[in-house]
């Protein structure tokens, strides 16, 4: 069980979402869960090891290491993400809830049948509207919420972005104030400012996607407004051929279904 | 044999449980098991090279590390991720036995095999009641063992061979506390979700039997 798994879970998502979704489901593995395993977690694990107190004083460096990295970035950026693919889970199971209601109805043999069989139902791709939308779009909106609650805890709990090489550190039982080195801060400032700017980036992605939705939503309603009956001369051929080839599915679907429970 | 086996586990358990039995697998994958892989094992790695004494006797750290953390945060996090998900095995278990017989008496017994009635349905309460029961013991057990969830900085032990009290220190307790109470949050998540399901599975079921009496007494 690792970061693997929740890219099983999070690729079937990538199916049912917008373009902007599957860009930012990209970003994240590729420029933030992937970048945080191979690369961050070296860089900060040997923190405390290396965090040396100008001090002989036993306890001292103990003390003033929790004093200053309350909760170490690594674990912050971890929980960060585990955090913000979460709402993508609520997508996830609607489209499984949906799926399973369809194979339901399926099984019923019902006259609504457009499937040919199960296979078909399992591979089919959602749009997303009704109440797919509301659940998609309450998704992002708590992914902004997450990623700018997050930004926001990591810039007040460290002054900022940068990670400084010295700290000065007076916490008892440290006799006197006593300066204590970081190991490797420029390292540490660099990845901060990278994941910081990836997270930028996301939440733009966000926006991005939250103010395309809502728009086609708007757009959607006023068409629907504009044309209050819908005249039935007027379906164009598109949507002739489609139902036509509804129908002949739901023949075929009514053959199989007497076909299997002969 | 790792996490992984669990993962397997529970995603087996997946079929056969209601959706509120799906959201507790997903709190449980994602806000117990992942956390506890990614984030917390790394808290915990270094805890006794990193638990310092100000005291050079040999062996007075390590007879106050042991007096302090008999059994550490993070083994007990594991053992209850592992105790917690195993009552589901039950289902497990029950679902193929009723395959088998079916198998074996080559006919149709059961309407579905994993269809929640009769007796799956109590196997399923049970396991819900252990689950439970589990999450609460080792709740119980944090408590007591620690004093509470708290993760003092400083410990003071008076334990032979230290000489005298000596000032021991913990290493990242603030971290430490804020996992600890991470975990407890979740453990207390994942109690509402197996109370409200209990509760939901007995009201279903009841109102069923009931109308079932009611509509045989008026015929």
């Amino acid at each position: 069980m690792d970061w693997g798994a929740l890219h099983t879970i999070l690729g079937g998502v990538n199916k049912h979402s917008t373009s902007i979704g599957k860009i930012w489901l990209t970003v994240l593995f590729i420029f933030r869960i992937m970048i945080l395993v191979v690369a961050a977690e070296r860089v900060w694990g040997d923190e405390q090891d290396d965090f040396i107190c100008n001090t002989l004083q036993p306890g001292c460096k103990n003390v003033c290491y929790d004093h200053f990295f309350p909760i170490s970035h690594i674990r912050l950026w971890a929980l960060q993400l585990i955090f913000v693919s979460t709402p993508a889970l609520l997508v996830a199971m609607h489209v499984a809830y949906r799926r399973h209601e369809k194979k339901r109805q399926f099984r019923k043999g019902d006259q609504k049948c457009e499937y040919k069989d199960i296979e078909e139902i399992r591979k089919q791709r959602f749009r997303i509207e009704g109440s797919l939308w509301w659940t998609y779009t309450s998704s992002i909106f708590f992914r902004l919420v997450f990623e700018a609650v997050f930004m926001y805890a990591f810039y007040f709990m460290y002054d900022g972005f940068r990670m400084p090489r010295l700290m000065k550190c007076n916490a008892w039982p440290c006799p006197n104030t006593v300066d204590c080195f970081v190991s490797r801060p420029t390292e540490k400032t660099v990845f901060t400012i990278f994941m910081i700017a990836v997270s930028s980036i996301c939440i733009l992605l966000n926006v991005a996607e939250l103010c395309y939705l809502l728009t086609k939503f708007f757009l959607k309603r006023s068409k629907k407004a504009g044309n209050p009956k819908h005249h039935p001369n007027h379906e164009n051929k598109e949507e002739t051929k489609q139902n036509e080839m509804n129908e002949l599915i739901s023949d075929s679907c009514q053959n199989t279904v007497t076909g299997f429970s002969n | 044999m790792s996490w992984g086996f669990l993962r397997d586990l529970l995603s087996g358990v997946n079929k056969y449980s209601t959706g509120i039995g799906r959201i507790w697998i997903a709190v449980v994958f994602i806000f117990r098991l992942l956390v506890y892989i990614a984030a917390a094992e790394n808290i915990w790695k270094y805890e006794h090279d990193e638990f310092e004494c100000n005291i050079k006797q040999p062996g007075c750290e390590n007879v106050c590390f042991d007096h302090f953390f008999p059994v550490s945060h993070i083994r007990l996090w594991a053992l209850q991720l592992i105790m917690v998900s195993t009552p589901s095995l039950l289902v497990v278990f029950h679902v193929a036995y009723r395959e088998n017989r079916e198998k074996h008496h080559n006919q149709k017994l059961y309407k579905s095999p994993a269809e929640l009635d009769g007796g799956l349905l109590c196997t399923y309460l049970i396991s819900l009641i252990l689950k439970t029961g589990f999450e609460i013991v080792f709740l119980v057990l944090f408590y007591k063992l620690y004093n509470g969830f708290k993760v003092p900085r400083l410990v003071k032990c008076d334990i032979r061979p230290c000489p005298n009290t000596v000032d021991c220190y913990i290493s990242k307790p603030t971290e430490k506390m804020i996992f600890l109470y991470f975990l407890v949050a979740t453990s207390c998540l994942c109690i509402v979700l197996n109370l409200s399901e209990f509760s939901y599975l007995i009201f279903k079921y009841s109102i069923k039997c009931y109308l079932k009496r009611y509509i045989k007494k008026r015929q």
